[in-house]
C-alpha cells in the first residue's frame, strides 16, 4: 500500500512533466513546420544562415 | 538531350547559353549562386517534378509589396510571402542562406509544410525589394500575402484539438493504468478502499481532462441542436458526459464500476480522428490558396504628374489610367486610349484565339495582354467589372444549389433518438419491472449510452477521407470540401469546359503537309520575336532557329521584317477559301507563294481515354463550350462525345446544369475558365485544373495539378471506394451495437467489457479503412 503512495504520484508527475513539455513546444511554434525540422538536421552548421 | 544545370529541364538546341543551360535567366542564377559561394545547393537538392521548375520569370511583374510590410517587435520590418517552386530542403536552405547574407535582413525562415516565408528586416537599411532580388533570380516566386487573412482560423482550431488530444493522451494513459489494476483486483481480491482510491485518482485527473477535451464536440453539439438538428457529436456529449458523471456518483457510494476510462478514451481516439481530418483539408486547402494568390496582379497606375504607382486592384478609381505592358494580365476593366495590341480572353471567354483591340475598345479584367503596351482609361471598378457580375452569377448558382448533407449528419439524425430512447427505455424498464434501486437502473441505461456511443460510428467518415484525401494529394489532387468525395460518388453526369479543360488551352502546329521544314525556319526566325500564342507555337516546333533581324510586330496584323510577312490571312491579302477553319498564319516571302501554317488547341494527352473510361462506368459524357461551333464539333467527335454545346456564354451553361438538374441529374463539372465559374458553382460536385482562373478554384471542390486528365477518373474511382468503404464502415459499428446493446440493455456490462468492445469496434473500422491506401495503377 505505502509504495503505492509514492508510485501513483511519481507516475502522475512524470506524464504531466510531459504533456507540459509538449504544451510549451506547441505553444512556441515547434509543432508548425515539422517537414522543414526533419530536414533542417542534415544542413551542416557553417552553412546556416544566421537568425536573428 | 542535355538537362540545364540550373533548372533540370531540357535544354533546347537553340538556347543561347547552352548545352549546359536552357536560357540565360538559368545561367545566370547559377553563376549568382557560385558568386556567393552557395552553389553546394546542385549537390544537395532533388527536383520534384511536379513542382514548377526554378527558371527565373523573365516577363513576371514584381507585386507590390509594401503593401504587406508591416511593424515588428525592436524596430523590424515584417513581410509574409508564399514562395513558389520549393522542391526539397536544399530549396529552404537557399532560399534563407540568400536573403540572410543581404545587408539588414535580421531573420528570414521558410516553413517548409505550407511553403511560407516570414521575413524580418531593419527597414532603414534596406528595402523588401533589394532582399528577395536575388530569390526571385534564381527562379523561386515570392507571392507577398496577408497573415491575418489566410486560414489563421484553421489554424487556431488545429492546433486546439492537438491540445485537447494532447491533454486526453495524457489523461487516457494514467487512467486506463489505474483501471486496468481495478479490473485485476476484481478477480484478485483488491479491497474496496484500494479500489475506491483508484476510482478518486482516476476521477482527479479523467473530470478535468473530459471538460477540457469535450468542449470542441460541446459546441458543435450545441450548435446543431440551435438549428434544430442532431450530429455525430449530440450522442458524443451526451455519452461522455453521463459517464463521467455516473462514474463520479458511483466513486462516491464506493461502487465497483467507474466508466471514467470510457469516456476519456473515447475523446482520445475521436480527438485524433478528428485532428488528422482537419489537418488533411487545411493542407489541401493551404495548397489552393497558394494557388489563387498567384494570380493575384496589382495595377500599373499613371498618375498625373506621370509617375506610375503599383496599386491593388480594390484601390483603383474610376477615370485612372492604368498602363498594361505586354504580356502582362489585365487587371481591371477599362476603355483602351492608347495604343493596340491582342489580347486572349481565354479565360473569360473560352477562346482560345486572341483579339485585336484598337483605341476605344473596351478591355475586360481578367484578360492578357499579348503584344504591346497598353494605356487603358479605367471604366469600372469593383462590383461593377465583368468579372464581379461572374462572381455575382456565381453566388446566386452556389445558392441554388441544394445544401449537401453529409452523410455522418444524416446518419446521426436517425441514430441519436434511437439511442437516446433505448437508454430511455432500459432505465424505464430495470425501474417499473425489476426491484432493483433507481441508481442501478440509471447505471445500466448510462451504459447503454457509453457502449452505443458512436466512437467507431464517428470515426466511420472521418478515417476514410483522411486516407482518401491523401491517397488523391499524392497524386496531385486537392480536395477543397469536406462532403465532395460523398457527392462525387453520386454522379451520374460529366460536363466538360472545352479550353484548358480537355485541352491544354494552347494552340499546336498542325502538319498538314501545306509547309515545308524550311518554310517553318524561316517563319520561326520572325515568330521568334513575339509572344502571340500562334508565334510561340510555331517557334516551339522549330526551336534552333536564331531570331531574324529588325522584326516589327503590327498590333492585329503580324510580324514584319524587311520583305518577309508573317500574319493573318487578310493582312497578307490571301482571298478567304474552305481552308479558313480553325487558327492560321500565312507566310509571305518575295516571289513566293504565302504558305499557311494551320494550328489546333492539342488536346490533353490522355483525354480521349479518359472519356471513354466515363462513359464505360455509365456516366453520361457533356461538352458545354464558350469556343466557335467548328472547333467544339471537331474536339466532341474525336474525343466520341455526342452531346455538345458551342458558343455559351456563362449564363448559357448554368441554364444547361438547371436542366440537367431538373432532370434529376447529379451533375459533375469540370471547368477551368472564368466563364466556368457560375457553372462550377451550378454543379453538384465540380473540379478545375491548377492553371484555371482564381475564381473558378474558388469555386470547384476538387482542383487537379498537371497536364493529364486522369485525375478526373481518379477522383470519381477514389470516390467510389470511399464510398463503399464508409457504407461498411457504418455496416460494422451497426453489427457491433446490435451485439453489444443486449448485454448493455441486460446491465451486464462491466467498464472492462465497455473498454474492449470499444476499442476493438475503433480498430475495426480504422483497419477497414486503410485498405484504401493500397493503390490500383489505373
Amino acid at each position: 500500500m505505502t509504495n503505492l503512495l509514492l508510485l501513483i504520484p511519481v507516475a502522475l508527475i512524470l506524464g504531466a512533466l510531459g504533456l507540459a513539455a509538449f504544451l510549451w513546444s506547441l505553444r512556441s511554434g515547434q509543432f508548425d513546420d515539422l517537414d522543414g525540422a526533419a530536414n533542417r538536421i542534415l544542413f551542416d552548421d557553417d552553412d546556416r544562415p544566421r537568425q536573428g | 538531350m542535355e538537362s540545364c544545370q540550373h533548372c533540370g529541364s531540357e535544354v533546347p538546341a537553340s538556347s543561347p547559353v547552352g548545352p549546359q543551360f536552357c536560357c540565360r535567366g538559368c545561367a545566370a542564377a547559377h553563376s549568382l549562386l557560385q558568386g556567393v559561394g552557395l552553389s553546394r545547393y546542385y549537390e544537395w537538392r532533388s527536383i520534384d517534378p511536379t513542382v514548377r521548375p526554378l527558371r527565373p520569370d523573365d516577363d513576371a511583374l514584381a507585386p507590390d509589396y509594401s503593401v504587406h510590410v508591416r511593424q515588428a517587435e525592436n524596430g523590424s520590418a515584417e513581410l509574409h510571402l508564399m514562395v513558389e517552386g520549393v522542391h526539397c530542403a536544399a530549396c529552404i536552405w537557399l532560399i534563407e542562406s540568400l536573403l540572410s547574407r543581404q545587408k539588414g535582413v535580421r531573420s528570414a525562415r521558410v516553413n517548409m509544410t505550407t511553403r511560407r516565408l516570414v521575413l524580418r528586416w531593419n527597414p532603414e537599411e534596406t528595402t523588401p525589394e533589394e532582399i528577395v532580388a536575388p530569390v526571385l533570380q534564381v527562379g523561386y516566386r515570392l507571392i507577398p500575402y496577408d497573415p491575418a487573412q489566410l486560414g489563421a482560423e484553421t489554424i487556431r482550431n488545429e492546433q486546439e484539438l492537438l491540445r485537447c488530444m494532447a491533454v486526453a493522451g495524457f489523461a487516457a494513459a494514467n487512467v486506463m493504468l489505474l483501471s486496468v489494476s481495478v479490473w485485476a483486483g476484481h478477480f484478485s481480491g483488491m479491497d474496496w478502499a484500494t479500489r475506491s482510491l483508484f476510482h478518486w485518482i482516476s476521477a482527479l485527473i479523467a473530470l478535468p481532462a473530459t471538460v477540457y477535451c469535450v468542449r470542441p464536440f460541446f459546441r458543435s453539439a450545441v450548435n446543431a441542436l440551435r438549428s434544430g438538428r442532431t450530429n455525430m457529436d449530440v450522442p458524443i456529449t451526451i455519452g461522455v458526459t453521463l459517464a463521467s458523471a455516473m462514474s463520479l456518483f458511483e466513486t462516491m457510494r464506493d461502487g465497483p464500476h467507474a466508466y471514467f476510462d470510457s469516456a476519456i478514451t473515447l475523446l482520445f481516439f475521436l480527438l485524433v480522428g478528428r485532428y488528422l481530418d482537419s489537418r488533411a483539408r487545411g493542407r489541401a486547402r493551404s495548397a489552393a490558396e497558394e494557388l489563387v494568390g498567384l494570380s493575384a496582379v496589382a495595377v500599373t497606375v499613371l498618375s498625373e504628374d506621370g509617375s506610375r504607382q503599383l496599386l491593388p486592384p480594390h484601390k483603383v478609381e474610376e477615370g485612372m489610367t492604368a498602363l498594361v505592358a505586354a504580356g502582362e494580365r489585365i487587371g481591371v476593366d477599362g476603355v483602351v486610349i492608347e495604343g493596340a495590341s491582342d489580347i486572349d480572353t481565354s479565360l473569360i471567354s473560352g477562346e482560345t484565339m486572341p483579339g485585336t483591340v484598337r483605341v476605344g475598345d473596351r478591355v475586360f479584367a481578367g484578360t492578357l495582354n499579348l503584344l504591346a503596351p497598353l494605356r487603358i482609361k479605367v471604366s469600372a471598378v469593383g462590383e461593377r467589372t465583368l468579372l464581379a457580375e461572374i462572381v455575382r452569377m456565381m453566388e446566386t448558382a452556389e445558392q441554388g444549389r441544394a445544401k449537401y448533407i453529409a452523410v455522418a449528419d444524416r446518419v446521426a439524425r436517425g441514430y441519436a433518438p434511437v439511442v437516446h430512447s433505448l437508454a430511455a427505455l432500459t432505465f424505464l424498464g430495470w425501474v417499473m419491472f425489476s426491484t432493483i434501486e433507481w441508481q442501478t437502473a440509471l447505471l445500466y441505461a448510462v451504459a447503454v449510452l457509453i457502449i452505443t456511443c458512436p466512437c467507431a460510428l464517428a470515426l466511420a467518415v472521418p478515417v476514410v477521407q483522411v486516407i482518401a484525401s491523401g491517397r488523391l494529394m499524392r497524386q496531385g489532387i486537392l480536395l477543397k470540401s469536406a462532403t465532395a468525395l460523398e457527392r462525387l460518388a453520386l454522379i451520374d453526369t460529366v460536363v466538360f469546359d472545352k479550353t484548358g479543360t480537355l485541352t491544354l488551352g494552347q494552340p499546336e502546329l498542325l502538319e498538314d503537309g501545306a509547309w515545308s521544314k524550311e518554310d517553318l525556319a524561316e517563319a520561326a526566325a520572325l515568330a521568334m520575336a513575339s509572344k502571340h500564342p500562334l508565334a510561340r507555337a510555331l517557334v516551339r516546333q522549330a526551336p534552333e532557329v536564331a531570331v531574324a533581324a529588325n522584326v516589327e510586330e503590327v498590333p492585329g496584323c503580324g510580324l514584319k521584317a524587311g520583305d518577309l510577312r508573317l500574319g493573318s490571312r487578310r493582312w497578307l491579302g490571301v482571298a478567304e477559301d474552305d481552308t479558313a477553319q480553325g487558327p492560321e498564319l500565312w507566310f509571305e516571302r518575295p516571289n513566293r507563294k504565302p504558305v499557311r501554317f494551320a494550328f489546333q488547341d492539342q488536346l490533353r494527352q490522355d483525354a480521349a481515354e479518359v472519356v471513354s473510361a466515363l462513359r464505360k462506368r455509365g456516366l453520361k459524357v457533356e461538352l458545354l463550350s464558350g469556343d466557335r461551333e467548328a472547333t467544339v464539333a471537331r474536339v466532341a467527335a474525336s474525343l466520341g462525345i455526342e452531346r455538345w454545346r458551342a458558343a455559351c456564354t456563362p449564363a448559357d451553361k448554368c441554364a444547361r446544369l438547371a436542366e440537367l438538374a431538373a432532370e434529376g441529374r447529379h451533375v459533375f463539372m469540370v471547368g477551368d475558365g472564368l466563364n466556368d465559374a457560375p457553372a462550377l458553382a451550378a454543379a453538384d460536385v465540380s473540379m478545375s485544373p491548377s492553371t484555371a482562373a482564381d475564381v473558378s478554384q474558388n469555386t470547384a471542390d476538387v482542383v487537379f495539378q498537371g497536364h493529364r486528365l486522369g485525375p478526373v477518373l481518379e477522383a470519381i474511382e477514389v470516390a467510389e471506394k470511399s464510398g463503399r468503404l464508409v457504407k461498411q464502415n457504418f455496416g460494422l459499428s451497426f453489427l457491433y451495437n446490435v451485439g453489444t446493446i443486449p448485454i448493455a440493455v441486460a446491465g451486464l456490462v462491466t467498464p472492462l467489457i465497455a473498454a474492449i468492445a470499444m476499442s476493438t469496434s475503433s480498430l475495426v473500422v480504422i483497419a477497414n479503412a486503410m485498405r484504401l491506401s493500397r493503390r490500383k495503377t489505373l
